[in-house]
């Protein structure tokens, strides 16, 4: 597989990169190509939202819970469902390209590398974040937890840890895009990295819903301390990611 | 024998006999723990096998960024060699842990700091080896490798300050003993003397394990190239 530039140069078009359309307007390209194409279908966000029901649901049989005890073991489960419902999701943001090798079609297109990830990156987030809209009141309900007075600090929680699943996860499912068992590694690549945001996810939500509820300041900074931190990576390695 | 295998067999030769010394210093000049006894002695192997993984996971990141900028296969094979090196010493620090933990805390494991960052570092380069292994084609290997090589380095701050602070946030076994504030100077020597030991056994596994790779490389590369020649026979080969 040649080089873009390679590429550019056997075809006699002239334009250099340096035409290449600015970084957000590429994104944003990406951004609602992804939106279309998943709103066509609607698969991959109902298949997600309901894997993530099920596993709120099926964690009511394994434990039982009281109320106090849902209490306990809420704000973990929530987060356990919204991680697995994010790997579920963000497996086919890349092997999606794969089929009719759209991949290279991306990457020949006008625009920056880093618009590819940026594009596809957003695009993520606000998928996990609709199935997040559909989960909270669902686990609400099944576990009896008042979330209505402390609903800004939750969502605050939520808005951070989800930029901190897709960061890390649109890379990984990039690079996993290329391996065999794609399926089994993007998890096991995954979640060993996403303990830095699952504990202080589920942290930050234990707090808020404790009785009386605290402001999970420390919580809250680590994790926005781990999207800056995973942005600035993925700003550096994102080039390295998509080359042929 | 060249004078470099010579040279070689001289470090084999010493790595084994540092290795063994340690194990005699462990075992008869190291004074005897007072609350905890012998099974204290295997404090020296345990701590010098987690200083020299926590060696090899930094090697793992540099030769990352390395190759990424410098696209030199030899740091990727020193990037796998160390990888691999190192999944190996944190596993001794995990089967010697719990050893430990048992007749001292009466508990196989706890899920305390320290412990659990092990645990999850040791996941991390186990998927990283996998990673390696699924990927075909070397070039790509090499490159989606470094990448995860370095992002797992820079997360680890974050898991540690994570795991910490909700360690913190519960109530913490009593760890007994360890290395508090005052260690005995001659555990001290004990276990830098088997931390050298031990980083010298490293050096020669990364070496090994580097080879190995490289050899494999270019077994690779002259299949290819057989194989080019195969598939254009017209083509003027001798040329």
């Amino acid at each position: 597989m040649a080089t873009r530039s390679q590429l550019v140069r056997e075809s006699g078009v002239t334009s250099a990169p340096a035409a290449a359309a600015p970084l957000w307007r590429g994104a944003w390209a990406i951004f609602a190509k992804e939106v279309r194409t998943e709103f066509r279908t609607r698969e991959l966000l109902t298949t997600t939202a309901v894997f993530a029901l099920m596993v709120v649901f099926l964690f009511s049989f394994s434990f039982d819970p009281s109320r106090e005890e849902s209490r306990r073991f809420g704000p973990g489960l929530l987060w356990i469902a919204i991680l697995f419902a994010g790997t579920l999701m963000l497996e086919p943001s890349f092997l999606r390209e794969q089929a009719n090798e759209t991949l290279s079609a991306l990457r020949l297109a006008p625009i920056q590398p880093c618009a590819i990830l940026l594009g596809k990156t957003m695009a993520n987030f606000l998928f996990l974040t609709i199935t997040e809209a559909l989960l909270l009141p669902a686990f609400a309900v099944f576990y009896d937890v008042r979330l209505w007075p402390v609903l800004p600090g939750v969502l605050l929680a939520l808005a951070l840890g989800t930029l901190g699943i897709v960061v890390p996860g649109t890379i990984f499912a990039a690079i996993t895009a290329h391996a065999r068992m794609r399926e089994m590694l993007l998890p096991l690549l995954l979640f060993p990295v996403l303990i830095s945001v699952l504990i202080p996810g589920t942290e930050a939500t234990a707090a808020l819903l404790a009785d009386p509820p605290e402001w999970p300041s420390l919580w809250l900074k680590l994790l926005a301390g781990a999207d800056v931190i995973y942005l600035v990576a993925a700003y550096l390695l994102f080039d390295s990611v998509l080359e042929e | 024998m060249t004078p470099n295998r010579i040279l070689w067999l001289v470090v084999k030769l010493a790595a084994a006999a540092a290795m063994a010394a340690a194990g005699y210093a462990i075992f008869f000049i190291a004074p005897d723990e007072q609350t905890m006894h012998d099974i204290q002695r295997i404090f020296y192997i345990h701590v010098a096998s987690a200083w020299t993984a926590g060696v090899a996971f930094l090697i793992v990141a540099l030769a990352g960024v390395l190759y990424l900028v410098k696209r030199q296969p030899r740091f990727d094979w020193l990037g796998i060699a160390a990888a691999e090196t190192g999944v190996a010493f944190t596993s001794v620090v995990l089967i010697t842990g719990p050893i430990w933990a048992k007749p001292i805390w009466g508990i196989w494991w706890t899920w305390d700091a320290r412990l659990t960052l092990t645990f999850v570092l040791w996941l991390m380069y186990i998927a990283y080896l996998l990673l390696r292994s699924l990927i075909e084609d070397p070039q790509r290997r090499s490159v989606l490798c470094a990448v995860y090589g370095i992002f797992a380095f820079a997360d680890v701050p974050l898991v540690y300050m994570s795991i910490r602070w909700w360690r913190t946030q519960h109530p913490q076994p009593v760890i007994g003993g360890g290395q508090g504030s005052g260690l005995d100077p001659t555990m001290w020597k004990v276990l830098l003397f088997t931390w050298a030991a031990v980083s010298l056994l490293f050096a020669l596994m990364i070496r090994q394990r580097y080879r190995l790779e490289s050899a494999r490389y270019q077994t690779e590369v002259l299949r290819q190239e057989l194989e080019d020649r195969k598939e254009a026979p017209a083509a003027p080969s001798r040329a």
